[in-house]
């Protein structure tokens, strides 16, 4: 940044120095408030965050440097691993909400009456709070008064505990996060049809490319814009997911629906106890795991202004 | 168009699809519709098992009543009002100026911070909770909406500041440049040339931030205890506490909770999607 000299600044007046460097004062100016704001809120809790993690603490007392005491017992606690390894099933599985989010958006992108109307309703569940998705969903899967077990006891199957079967509990909450997150990548994905060259199109046509040749090379190349922005969101959705789990299973049956996010809050904030440096060094996995993906997604928008 | 328009198609499958819409839409919705169908009806249904029967006697009036006369969810609702106002107020206000700084100014460090802004707005919320409740707490703002206020403002300046700084490069720059040759002091440019020229940027902005708050859960969760100033969506599970198995109490609220956002985007709907597309998808 430009050094301001204090004393040039005072020796003349202030608005006669304001006004030789106004071009490269002025960014700073305006971005003051927008940076402090987020440098105390956001950069500076993450440092302390991975300072803390090297320390045992109950949040009251005394921080007792413990190195990397938090980090070894993460190795052997079987939690986390539940865990990681449901965090890994939430990454793969909610991806299905990109190919899903295709298939409606090519389903509704006609023009016949109404069409508005149902685009809107089938965007519904992404503006809904997770929180009354995660009780819609829970209610929906309860084994005597769900509807779920309805429809599945006309067909002669069920009946199911989701939520209270530890193999299928995180499944089920899953299912329910794909619900709203399905509908955002429809949204995406309606707004990039509508962009699709026509002539290409035409072009492909007299080629005799359709279904889903037309698809696969003309159409999903042009959506590209539309992918990156679905997989980026999808991906944060799914690492960053805690109000379902929180809602629907509490963690449980038998912690089996735990992810880190969500086992970072029990550690650190709840009745098991205030391990603050615990929770904060799952934080700091979390934050790893996440970071490789930040990588990508900044290497992706450098190389796009780069192309610009 | 993609794919073929219906128009084109043969007569049958017009009719096919034609009726294939509303089962589909009914099927996609009908967790929300059992919902719905939950909350009109009558205590008595769920203690006789009748699920899923049309309702014994229609309870509407009765069950919203009850939401709004003889619970704390009116007071959980406004402070999810007073929380969500004003935050949308600040991160609008303080991602303008830096949306600004940054999408008109050539200066070195101008792609740094832009993605010191991007990459703190897909940070896990996790990595920040155990600081940022201690440092609400030294401030004396735990349990207060001022302190959940300042926080959402700072976090959601992040995809702010990207959304805005994007919208302002693809504004024509030759309007700040031909005001500059006209002597004109760079914050008259600012209000008087491109704040003019944003203003669906922010309204796309305003209709976004505003469901992304009134919806946050977590850091209601950390940063509040309490009828006094938690939001609505930590308030509807002391709701639901309170009225364990009156399913269609229980209903009645969360519809409730989850109105106010509906309405918004039902009303804003062409910026909401605006921004929710970051204005890259057009």
């Amino acid at each position: 940044m430009t050094a301001i000299d204090p004393t040039i600044a005072s020796a003349k007046s202030e608005r006669g120095w304001y006004k030789r460097n106004e071009i490269a004062v002025t960014p700073w100016l305006f971005l003051a408030p927008a940076i402090l704001f987020f440098a105390f809120y956001v950069l500076w809790p993450i440092y302390q965050s991975i300072a803390i993690s090297f320390y045992d603490w109950d949040g009251l007392g005394e921080a007792r440097y413990v190195g990397m005491a938090n980090y070894v017992e993460l190795m052997d606690d079987g939690a986390f691993e539940v865990s990681l390894w449901n965090n890994l099933k939430w990454l793969l599985l909610y991806l299905l909400a990109i190919p899903g989010g295709l298939f409606i958006a090519l389903f509704l992108n006609q023009t016949v009456t109404g069409i508005r109307l149902y685009k809107s309703l089938f965007f519904f569940p992404f503006v809904i709070s997770q929180v009354v998705v995660g009780l819609v969903f829970s209610w929906f899967y309860l084994p005597n008064e769900g509807l779920l077990n309805g429809v599945l006891g006309l067909v002669g199957l069920g009946p199911i505990n989701v939520l209270g079967d530890p193999t299928m509990a995180t499944y089920g909450i899953i299912a329910a996060g794909l619900w709203p997150q399905t509908a955002y990548c429809m949204i995406l994905y309606l707004t990039g049809l509508n962009a699709v060259d026509p002539e290409q199109i035409e072009a492909g046509r007299l080629d005799g490319a359709k279904g889903w040749k037309m698809l696969w090379y003309i159409i999903i190349p042009q959506l590209k814009p539309a992918t990156f922005i679905a997989f980026v969101v999808t991906i944060i959705g799914a690492l960053r997911s805690f109000d379902l789990i929180s809602i629907m299973t509490n963690g449980g049956p038998f912690g089996q629906t735990r992810v880190l996010s969500f086992y970072m809050f029990e550690k650190a904030l709840s009745e098991y106890g205030f391990r603050m440096g615990y929770g904060a060094a799952i934080a700091v996995v979390l934050f790893l795991i996440m970071l490789i993906f930040i990588a990508y997604f900044l290497w992706s928008m450098w190389a796009e202004e780069k192309g610009r | 168009m993609f794919p073929t328009p219906i128009e084109k198609t043969s007569r049958s499958w017009q009719l096919t699809y034609q009726s294939l819409l509303p089962i589909a839409l009914i099927m996609w919705l009908l967790p929300l519709i059992a919902v719905a169908a939950f909350s009109v009806k009558p205590a008595v249904d769920f203690t006789q098992g009748n699920y899923w029967g049309l309702p014994s006697s229609f309870e509407m009036f009765n069950n919203y009543g009850q939401v709004f006369f003889n619970s704390d969810m009116p007071r959980y609702m406004l402070n999810s009002v007073l929380i969500t106002v004003p935050t949308v107020i600040g991160a609008v206000a303080l991602s303008c100026l830096a949306g600004f700084a940054l999408g008109i100014y050539r200066f070195k460090s101008n792609i740094w911070i832009f993605f010191m802004f991007v990459a703190g707005n897909f940070v896990p919320f996790q990595i920040l909770m155990v600081p940022v409740r201690d440092l609400t707490l030294d401030m004396g703002l735990y349990n207060t909406k001022t302190g959940l206020v300042l926080f959402h403002i700072a976090f959601q300046t992040g995809f702010c500041t990207l959304f805005m700084r994007n919208f302002i490069r693809a504004l024509p720059i030759e309007l700040v440049e031909a005001a500059r040759v006209e002597g004109i002091a760079e914050w008259k440019i600012f209000w008087y040339v491109v704040i003019p020229l944003m203003k669906p940027a922010i309204a796309a902005l305003s209709v976004l931030i505003f469901t992304f708050i009134w919806n946050d859960y977590f850091w209601a969760v950390v940063l509040t205890q309490g009828p006094e100033s938690q939001p609505v969506t930590a308030g509807i599970t002391s709701f639901n506490a309170q009225f364990r198995a009156a399913y269609h109490l229980m209903s009645a609220g969360s519809i409730v909770a989850a109105l106010p956002p509906v309405l918004m985007f039902f009303l804003m709907q062409k910026h909401f999607i605006a921004g929710l597309t970051l204005g890259a998808v057009k």
